[in-house]
């Protein structure tokens, strides 16, 4: 009887241990030979060289299955336009808002800009923070993404995010995000915003790395991010950022 | 996609003013979750009047205080409906409690909730109520002896050694549940108070003003019901009871109203960046919930009602009709209180630079209707609870009176 309850045990020890590891294998499948743990990643944005037509936006919302209507982003285009006597007007170049705007008189004009926006990625997330159910986590290499399997729709790390970079999908009821358009970045490819920029306004790449555009760009310019009081520490970091821009 | 929810948005966008990040259009916590910290706020400041009696012995308002204890329980246990009906997948929410995050404030729900219901609130009211069930099901019929027999889990035990075991426990659960009720109530204003995002919200405070806030609306309650519920059994309201029940109400308010007063200043005075825009929000959107409802109505004049009273010697019959309209401001003002922290909170845009509009809707999973209901629900539980577990009869073969430790 001893023997065979051990044989038993032995049996369903094996198949449960092939189906485990079936499922890993098919989860693994997906990024063959990448190795998260040997990559960091990181973005630079070059405000001087955006000129503000909107293709990142349209790029991600296509990559991504963002919904089209004007208030899911998982980037967006602000242009800042800061007026003599210090009036500052923002807007978000989305085209498909009907919004009227009165055009700036150029001589009152003191400076104006476009700055894209993302999520940051966070070094230190609060929205990691304070998802009740770690459906919010952060990668090896540096990417905070969402489970879109686990996630409650609770809707705190929207709150937590002080860049707005967060968003309830209205058909999946959970909390969407940038990515860096993980499917590509673990295929090689570039995130499809910095991919289309016509510009190149847009720098992507692993931090760590010496020679890469993203090195280069860290290394030539003096780099800002946003907010950077609250210290959660960006990986997405501006050259020439207006202090005007929050 | 042209679905009722982005309708409401597009509409919503009409009425922004100034910058907001594209994202923020969309209120993310409704008046659902202006609900959730009201009920809680009732439920812990129910319990602390409950455990004056008992932990320092104040024989006045014993005859509220089971009433207290069901009240507590009542609105607990309604208390995660509004979060669960709010969220995105209500069928992942068990994942709080078998996958919690132990860096999220939210996460600890699971087990703040489950340690104030089972440890602190059901075993109280189990050893408060134990001999007077056993007594009651001996004298009663069908169905009730069954249904006091089984909430009093069979026990038979009666006397007077039991008796005095379990005023010791439930003096001990009062004394463990005093900090409980603080944890409950302090964690919710926790949730808030620690989003570094959210200007409005981002307070050390926060926890403080929510748990005196709390007891304010809980004590208020209990007065509320008392004063209800007793004429309705044609009994004598025992004045006694009722002015110490004020009086402690006066003092809280008091403390909420400096506390709420020393946020205020301590913003004014710093006026940090985002001063401009919560200026802005305070005048352009909460002007109303804020500065005539929350502050005026719910706070000063109540307030000076009970200052009246203490200067004035005014007779039983105003005194109570100026109690009666004073508690009624005072839930008003605290609700008010909940909407301004949560709504109020999403009404302005993290780039401090616009407003946003937050609109209600009527029916709906998050709507008007289902809010009233979710509001009058814990007064159904309560009748309930009372038909089960009357609050002011000791047992008639009770041959040790009540008495408070």
């Amino acid at each position: 009887m001893e023997r065979r309850g051990f044989l038993k045990k032995c049996f369903s020890f094996i198949v449960s241990g092939s189906v485990v590891g079936g499922f890993l294998r098919r989860a693994s499948a997906r990024t063959e030979g990448y190795d998260p743990s040997k990559h960091y990643y990181g973005m630079g944005i070059q405000i001087e060289k955006c000129i503000g037509c909107g293709r990142c936006v349209e790029a991600c919302k296509e990559e991504n299955d963002v919904p089209k209507e004007p208030f899911f982003f998982r980037t967006w285009v602000e242009r800042y336009v800061i007026k003599k006597d210090s009036e500052v007007s923002v807007q978000n170049i989305d085209t498909r808002i009907e919004r009227t705007v009165e055009p700036a008189i150029e001589k009152d004009v003191l400076r104006s800009f476009f700055v894209p926006k993302l999520c940051n990625q966070c070094e230190n997330p609060p929205c990691v923070q304070v998802c009740p159910v770690g459906a919010t986590f952060k990668t090896k290499d540096g990417v905070i993404l969402v489970d879109e399997n686990r996630c409650i729709g609770c809707r705190y790390c929207i709150q937590a995010c002080p860049y707005g970079a967060r968003y309830l999908h209205p058909e999946k009821e959970t909390a969407d995000k940038c990515t860096f358009c993980y499917h590509r970045i673990t295929r090689g490819l570039l995130p499809a915003c910095v991919e289309v920029c016509p510009t190149q306004a847009r720098v992507f790449g692993d931090v760590r790395s010496s020679a890469s555009p993203l090195a280069r760009f860290r290394r030539m310019n003096k780099l800002h991010v946003l907010k950077p009081f609250l210290n959660t520490e960006p990986k997405v970091s501006y050259s020439g950022l207006d202090g005007e821009v929050r | 996609m042209n679905d009722p929810v982005t309708e409401k948005l597009f509409e919503l966008l009409k009425q922004v003013t100034g910058y907001i990040y594209p994202n923020e259009i969309e209120v993310h916590w409704g008046i659902l979750i202006v609900v959730y910290p009201y009920l809680t706020g009732l439920v812990a400041g129910a319990f602390i009047l409950a455990s004056l009696v008992k932990v320092f012995s104040i024989k006045e308002v014993q005859p509220a205080y089971r009433l207290a204890l069901l009240t507590a329980l009542a609105f607990l246990l309604v208390a995660p409906l509004p979060l669960l009906l709010h969220l995105g997948h209500p069928e992942r929410s068990y994942e709080i409690f078998l996958n919690p995050n132990f860096s999220s404030a939210m996460a600890m729900f699971g087990f703040v909730y489950a340690w104030y219901l089972m440890v602190v609130l059901l075993l109280e009211i189990w050893f408060t109520y134990r001999r007077d069930l056993i007594l009651w099901s001996k004298e009663e019929k069908f169905p009730m002896k069954l249904i006091h027999r089984v909430i009093s889990l069979f026990s038979n035990d009666v006397s007077e050694k039991s008796y005095e075991f379990d005023r010791k426990v439930v003096k001990g659960i009062t004394i463990i549940g005093i900090p409980s009720a603080f944890l409950l109530h302090g964690y919710v204003g926790f949730i808030f108070g620690s989003i570094k995002a959210n200007p409005w919200w981002s307070s050390v405070l926060m926890p403080i003003v929510f748990l005196f806030s709390a007891i304010v609306s809980g004590i208020a309650l209990v007065i509320l019901l008392y004063m209800v519920i007793t004429p309705l059994r044609r009994e004598k309201i025992d004045m006694k009871c009722l002015d110490k029940m004020a009086s402690y109400l006066f003092y809280a308010v008091i403390v909420d109203f400096s506390l709420e007063s020393l946020d205020f200043i301590h913003r004014f005075y710093e006026s940090e960046e985002s001063i401009r825009i919560l200026s802005e929000l305070v005048v352009n959107k909460l002007f109303i919930s804020l500065g005539i409802i929350q502050v005026l109505l719910g706070m000063l004049l109540p307030l000076g009602i009970m200052v009246a009273i203490r200067l004035l010697r005014f007779d039983e019959e105003l005194r109570k009709l100026l109690y009666f309209v004073s508690v009624i401001l005072i839930q008003l003002g605290i609700f008010a209180t909940r909407w301004n922290v949560v709504i109020g909170g999403q009404m302005f845009s993290k780039s401090f630079r616009g407003l946003m509009a937050y609109r209600m809707d009527l029916t709906g999973m998050e709507g008007f209707l289902m809010t009233l209901v979710l509001l009058i629900l814990p007064f159904v539980l309560l009748a309930i609870l009372i038909k089960l577990l009357p609050p002011w009869e000791t047992a008639k073969k009770n041959v040790i009176e009540e008495k408070t430790p």
